[in-house]
């Protein structure tokens, strides 16, 4: 008898969801198109960035530079500046966002002082492009300087080679499809549960069904059942993705990776409760997602801005972002391919986290009771 | 047999303010009875404790002989509750509706069809059986959340204010359907604050700030007070009732 109740709960529960236009947007439709307008938006490396180069020397040689740089694929050469005082106003026009300067003498310092006699000045008014294109330009002036000492065979320089482990190509989606995966379950299971539960005491249907035989948590139950299912599928969606449109690949165990999914779309849908415990309106429930649920999870939990860069409170505030610790072991997992133990800090704060939300909902939703 | 509901000296405080002071009433098996008062007298705060949503500060409540602080679930068995708010899913189909909330009173399969389609016939809803509830006028929406709070036979409804927004016709209609199923031997407890719906009650109770001004049969409380109407009786009791009685 208790099983038909349920899946009566159930089955009611998915028509709300099926029915309601916005819902389905929100719930299946929006996920897809998060994941492809971060993808192609946020692209952590740039092409054809125009550039401007003002050369005192204009010799040979620095043709020979410009021309590399111009076919190295990242920059678009606009012209050769006259004076020093056209920079501001190429900057200004916005014609360039990077100015080379080459300095006087510049092969005849290379070779006799082991000196490049350069300097790069950026159009700083978008920091996060200006910093790429200058260590662009300096690594492609560096591997010129040291080429020239390679060909003429004088001198053994330091050469510092990097490395990026994990993702050598540099894809930017790395960082967007976990992060993404992040903010949609934030989505469909926290707020989508606290609205779905705000609604029914909205409504007034709430009232009707704690009159009847079912218990609290069979209510509350049976309506985060079909929120699980959903967001298990954008967890697949998602990653599906992310391995054939943005190449991410899939390192580590498949099931782990689906264990600490579920761990946290259980935590998610515990904050979604506890929030559906506090608010008595829709609008509420929705906006306090939004302050206590989404801001954090863009900002603070490491998906867009690293975590290392910020002021030491708004690093420990992101200690109690569960976000945080969900983005960190999914990164350990599909991109560097560990195993539990290298995540397991991370599980059991969410464990600990989720814990918590549930019994103070269970509190909560006492009192609402009396 | 003892009776349907019992209630002796129920109180409930909300902090300082007695919202319902030292109530004490029976209602019969089969009666229809009738809470009434102004908005605030502590109607809907009596029902909602009657129904175990609200526990009481003080004071014994049985209803269908279960005591409500021992055996909140029987009594949860054998109630059904119609809301003040509208309480269907509007995006459902009154179908789906019925369906839906037979289901968690345990009904399931054919049962829960045979009970279904015997609310259509009684209720009347053929024509609209598949449609969205939010495209029905309120009048029907009530009519529809009564059946729902009957689909699993309770001996008991309780009805708060269940025809406030309804048109005159429609209330008629309303009550008729009110005496149909009392005639069928279901207790009724509602609330209202329409005086005119006194005179459909059994019995009825005036509730002015929380306690009780006058108790019986609408014709006997009209001759005692010397007056026309229920009307004119709640004027009396709310208004100076207080000196009158004295």
């Amino acid at each position: 008898m208790a099983k038909g109740r349920f899946s009566n709960f159930i089955t009611k529960e998915f028509k709300h969801i099926f029915r309601d236009t916005r819902t389905l947007l929100i719930v299946l439709v929006m996920p897809v198109l998060q994941l492809l307008i971060f993808g192609f938006v946020i692209s952590s490396e740039i092409k054809n960035a125009n550039y401007a180069v003002l050369d005192y020397t204009n010799d040979y040689n620095t043709k020979k530079l410009v021309q590399r740089i111009s076919s190295s694929g990242y920059f678009n050469f606009k012209g050769y500046l006259k004076s020093e005082n056209e920079i501001n106003e190429v900057f200004k026009n916005g014609d360039a966002k990077l100015v080379l300067i080459i300095g006087n003498n510049f092969t005849q310092k290379l070779q006799n002082e082991n000196f490049a006699n350069y300097q790069v000045v950026t159009d700083a008014s978008d920091p996060n492009t200006a910093s790429i294109l200058a260590s662009y330009a300096q690594g492609i002036v560096n591997s010129f300087t040291a080429e020239y000492f390679g060909s003429s065979q004088q001198k053994e320089r330091v050469n510092v080679q990097s490395r990026m482990l994990y993702n050598e190509e540099m894809n930017s989606a790395f960082m967007f499809v976990p992060g993404t995966m992040v903010l949609i379950l934030m989505l469909v299971t926290a707020m989508m549960t606290s609205i779905s539960i705000t609604r029914e005491k909205e409504m007034g249907t709430m009232e009707i069904l704690l009159v009847s035989p079912l218990k609290p948590w069979q209510i509350v139950v049976g309506k985060v059942i079909p929120y699980i299912g959903i967001a298990f599928t954008n967890v697949l969606v998602i990653i599906l993705m992310g391995y054939t449109v943005f190449h991410l690949p899939l390192r580590g165990n498949f099931l782990l990776l689906m264990g600490v999914s579920s761990l946290f779309i259980v935590l998610a849908l515990s904050l979604g409760i506890l929030i559906s415990t506090l608010s008595n309106s829709q609008a509420v429930a929705m906006f306090m997602s939004m302050f206590a649920l989404m801001l954090p999870t863009i900002l603070l939990s490491g998906f867009i801005f690293p975590i290392e860069n910020m002021p030491k409170i708004l690093q420990w505030l992101s200690l109690i972002m569960p976000p945080r610790w969900f983005l960190s072991a999914l990164k350990t997992i599909m991109i560097k391919g560990q195993g539990l133990q290298y995540v397991i800090s991370e599980v059991l704060v969410m464990l600990t986290m989720t814990t918590v939300f549930i019994a103070l909902s269970i509190k909560k939703f006492k009192v609402r009771l009396e | 047999m003892t009776n349907a509901i019992e209630v002796e000296n129920l109180v409930k405080r909300f902090g300082s303010f007695i919202a319902v002071n030292h109530l004490t009433f029976s209602v019969g098996k089969g009666e229809i009875f009738g809470l009434l008062g102004a908005n605030g007298a502590g109607k809907t705060t009596t029902i909602r404790m009657l129904c175990g949503l609200l526990s009481p500060t003080s004071g014994k409540i049985s209803v269908a002989g279960y005591d409500a602080y021992t055996q909140p679930e029987q009594i949860r068995a054998s109630i059904g509750y119609m809301s003040q708010k509208f309480s269907l899913y509007s995006d459902l189909t009154v179908w789906e509706n019925i369906r839906f909330f037979g289901g968690i009173y345990g009904l399931w399969g054919k049962e829960l069809r045979i009970r279904a389609l015997e609310l259509v016939e009684e209720f009347k809803m053929h024509d609209f059986k598949d449609t969205k509830v939010e495209s029905l006028p309120v009048g029907w929406r009530q009519r529809i959340s009564l059946a729902v709070s009957l689909v699993h036979k309770p001996p008991i409804i309780f009805l708060d204010e269940p025809t406030s927004g309804v048109d005159p016709v429609g209330r008629r209609m309303f009550w008729e359907t009110i005496h149909q199923i009392s005639s069928m031997g279901t207790t009724v407890l509602v609330t209202t604050h329409y005086m005119d719906e006194a005179e459909y009650c059994h019995t009825v109770l005036v509730m002015v700030d929380g306690r009780i001004e006058a108790q019986g049969a609408p014709a006997q409380l009209k001759s005692t007070h010397g007056v026309e109407s229920m009307n004119d009786l709640f004027l009396l009791l709310s208004r100076n009732g207080k000196l009158n009685i004295e």
